[in-house]
């Protein structure tokens, strides 16, 4: 059987790419597979990740609309409470807000709160997609929102081969999941093997890249730049263990929780806010986990400034982390310096 | 009142109008028969449920519709277990009318495993999936373009299975409902929207809320077909919902159904006077009770010759005999393993 992929066997495939792999695959071998969003027959906007799905299997099951995120959204609840396995599109996070109600309230709670009789198949993609001066309404990562929710199973796909098996697999999960993926890895690329159903229920975190002196902790993006943080630290010999979360909820801390006993420091990188962040629900389910003086430095988290998302290239240079200030967290870590 | 406020639904509005007794053929008798006992199952039942309120017995929040029986029994006709119908927060009726049973519904608000929902959801989240019942919920329009998917799947499986929306005169104040509407227009659904307006919100009179008592009028803007019945009339309501579901079956789109009615009771629990908006008055709820459903269907049936009063009492006896049977079995039943709190999360394990 055909894995859906566009690429000769062995050749490079970017993140982006195999976001589309993924859509193709399901589509092609999943008839109750369909997607739903703005923008999905001139999907510009999406990068590359829908180019032509609409031609490719027709506009009843790649579904433009109105612009309507709640009603589509709910709309994509709907069919799968009839036995779809619908993946709603948010190109932007930020507008999803507006779904907030059918995501949060509904697709998350009805299995729960109907005592198990009503399952959920949902699949909301929401991107993240910031930088360019788009400002605070076009930039936001949101993630720690929702890994609140129970009943939401969420997603962070930072490498290349997650890009395409975490949205399978997500997509023949039978409960709503979120799948976050960050337009700022679209060029990451990667020889892929061929594609294999895993059940969503078994993923969780991964170490990326082994090491013993620090313990590197990011989700989605922030993995990535924890990975271009550790060659920085290699350059300086010091050898940095980065661990991929994936999947934020239900949160399975015990491979990083493992890691830090062994290393004894723990930097997390965060693409959002401090405050009642992920960064912050890391570092307390691994200090709540390992033993009273495991920690041989004050854990440290990098994220984003308390401020909304500038417009102005002067402020959004600084605004955002990058895998220098993800090594310098990292390096202050080992020498104790800083507060932070 | 606003200043702008027209009430466009005039006798319709209007308790001292459709008083009379609802003409039935001698002929229909039986079947009609039927309609008005799930009618008084539905009337006993809630009934039952707001003594047990009162009793401190049942404390999950209680939406009753007494009063509004004919809206869900006369659309319930016109439907097929393999059509998809969604509630509200005020759903009783929906659930008993489609087929559910009481003691299942008892069970539920009082939180008992054999619940319709395992005892998860209480009175505000009900299913009924073997009679096409797939839930309701309180977030209030919530459902609206969960029946518009429901739909969309229904044609994309194929057949003539449509979808249903029941929610009142309040959820059409949310933007969900017109993002749904507009929706379901454009991709020409099989959805029928029931609009059940009873002229209050939670909190506040329609008239402080719209310009207009009229639902209808958002259909028109929308291009979907929509018809206004006196919701108190199951005949009326029947004749209506086959049209508007014949539509909807034969591919011709979405519908709207407003079905203007009333309760009895305030927005939450069994008392008639609080939680009633500001203008309404005793004597309004007295005046609306004798446009009451099941007073009118019995007296028509009388009237034709298809039933006698004392037939009918003996009818209610039955029912109200069922019903206590129904709460006696409810009450003596278990409450969920505590493991289903943690259980029933996800759908899918390791």
């Amino acid at each position: 059987m055909s894995t859906g992929s566009d690429t000769p066997g062995g050749a490079e495939v970017g993140y982006g790419d195999a976001i589309r792999e993924a859509f193709i695959y399901l589509l092609t071998q999943h008839r109750e597979v369909f997607a739903i969003g703005q923008g999905l027959w001139s999907p510009w906007y999406v990068g590359n990740t829908m180019l032509d799905l609409d031609k490719l299997f027709g506009k009843e099951r790649v579904i433009d609309t109105p612009v309507s995120e709640l009603a589509c959204t709910g709309a994509a609840v709907g069919a799968a409470l009839c036995g779809y396995r619908p993946i709603v599109i948010h190109p932007r996070m930020d507008f999803m807000i507006l779904a907030a109600d059918q995501i949060i309230n509904q697709a998350a709670k009805w299995h729960h709160m109907l005592g198990g009789q009503a399952k959920v198949p949902l699949t909301v993609r929401a991107i993240i997609n910031r930088g360019g001066e788009q400002g605070a309404q076009h930039s936001q990562a949101l993630h720690s929102w929702f890994a609140h929710i129970p009943g939401l199973r969420v997603v962070m796909p930072a490498s290349v081969a997650d890009a395409r098996d975490l949205l399978v697999s997500s997509v023949l999960c039978d409960d709503p999941v979120m799948y976050i993926d960050d337009r700022w890895l679209y060029d990451r690329r990667a020889v892929l093997p061929p594609i294999a159903e895993r059940p969503l229920a078994a993923e969780g975190p991964r170490v990326a890249r082994s090491g013993t002196h620090v313990t590197l902790v990011g989700a989605g993006y922030s993995a990535w730049l924890c990975e271009q943080a550790a060659d920085i630290l290699a350059a300086r010999d010091i050898d940095a263990e980065v661990i991929d979360v994936r999947i934020l909820n239900p949160f399975d801390p015990a491979p990083i929780v493992r890691s830090v006993a062994r290393t004894g420091r723990l930097c997390v990188v965060d693409g959002g806010w401090r405050n009642a962040g992920w960064a912050g629900e890391v570092i307390a389910s691994v200090c709540e986990a390992v033993e009273p003086g495991a920690l041989k430095a004050r854990p440290r988290r990098v994220t984003l400034p308390h401020a909304p998302a500038p417009t102005s290239r002067a402020l959004e240079d600084v605004y955002y982390p990058d895998a220098r200030s993800v090594a310098d967290a990292a390096l202050a870590s080992m020498t104790g310096r800083g507060t932070a | 009142m606003g200043r702008r406020w027209q009430s466009e639904l005039g006798g319709l509005a209007d308790p001292t109008r459709f008083t009379a007794p609802i003409e039935v053929g001698k002929a229909d008798g039986p079947r009609l028969l039927e309609l008005l006992r799930t009618m008084l199952v539905i009337r006993h039942t809630e009934d039952q449920l707001g003594r047990l309120v009162i009793a401190g017995e049942a404390r999950t929040p209680c939406h009753l519709g007494i009063g509004q029986e004919a809206v869900a029994v006369g659309i319930a006709t016109q439907l097929r277990a393999t059509d998809r119908v969604f509630g509200n927060h005020r759903s009783h009726s929906h659930f008993l009318a489609l087929g559910g049973s009481p003691r299942s519904l008892i069970a539920e608000v009082l939180g008992k495993a054999e619940g319709a929902s395992r005892g998860m959801g209480g009175s505000m989240h009900l299913f009924g999936g073997a009679f096409g019942f797939l839930g309701s919920v309180p977030l209030v329009g919530a459902t609206i373009p969960i029946a518009v998917g429901a739909a969309l799947a229904a044609r994309l499986d194929g057949g003539d299975s449509v979808a249903v929306a029941f929610f009142g005169d309040g959820a059409t104040e949310e933007g969900v409902f017109h993002e749904s509407m507009n929706l379901a227009v454009v991709y020409d659904l099989p959805v029928l929207f029931v609009c059940e307006n009873n002229l209050f919100s939670s909190h506040l009179d329609i008239e402080f809320r719209q310009p207009s008592d009229r639902i209808g009028r958002y259909a028109d803007a929308h291009k979907v077909r929509t018809l206004t019945v006196d919701g108190n009339d199951v005949l009326a309501v029947e004749a209506a919902t086959a049209q508007l579901v014949g539509r909807c079956r034969g591919g011709e789109g979405p519908a709207l159904l407003e079905a203007v009615t009333y309760r009895h009771r305030g927005h939450v629990g069994p008392k008639e006077d609080i939680d009633v908006g500001v203008h309404r008055r005793m004597e309004d709820v007295a005046a609306w009770k004798r446009r009451c459903p099941i007073q009118r269907l019995s007296a028509g049936l009388v009237a034709a010759g298809a039933a006698t009063a004392a037939g009918l009492a003996g009818l209610e006896r039955d029912v109200a005999a069922q019903i206590e049977a129904a709460v006696r079995a409810a009450q003596d039943a278990a409450y969920p393993d505590v493991a289903a709190l943690h259980d029933l999360v996800y759908a899918s394990r390791p």
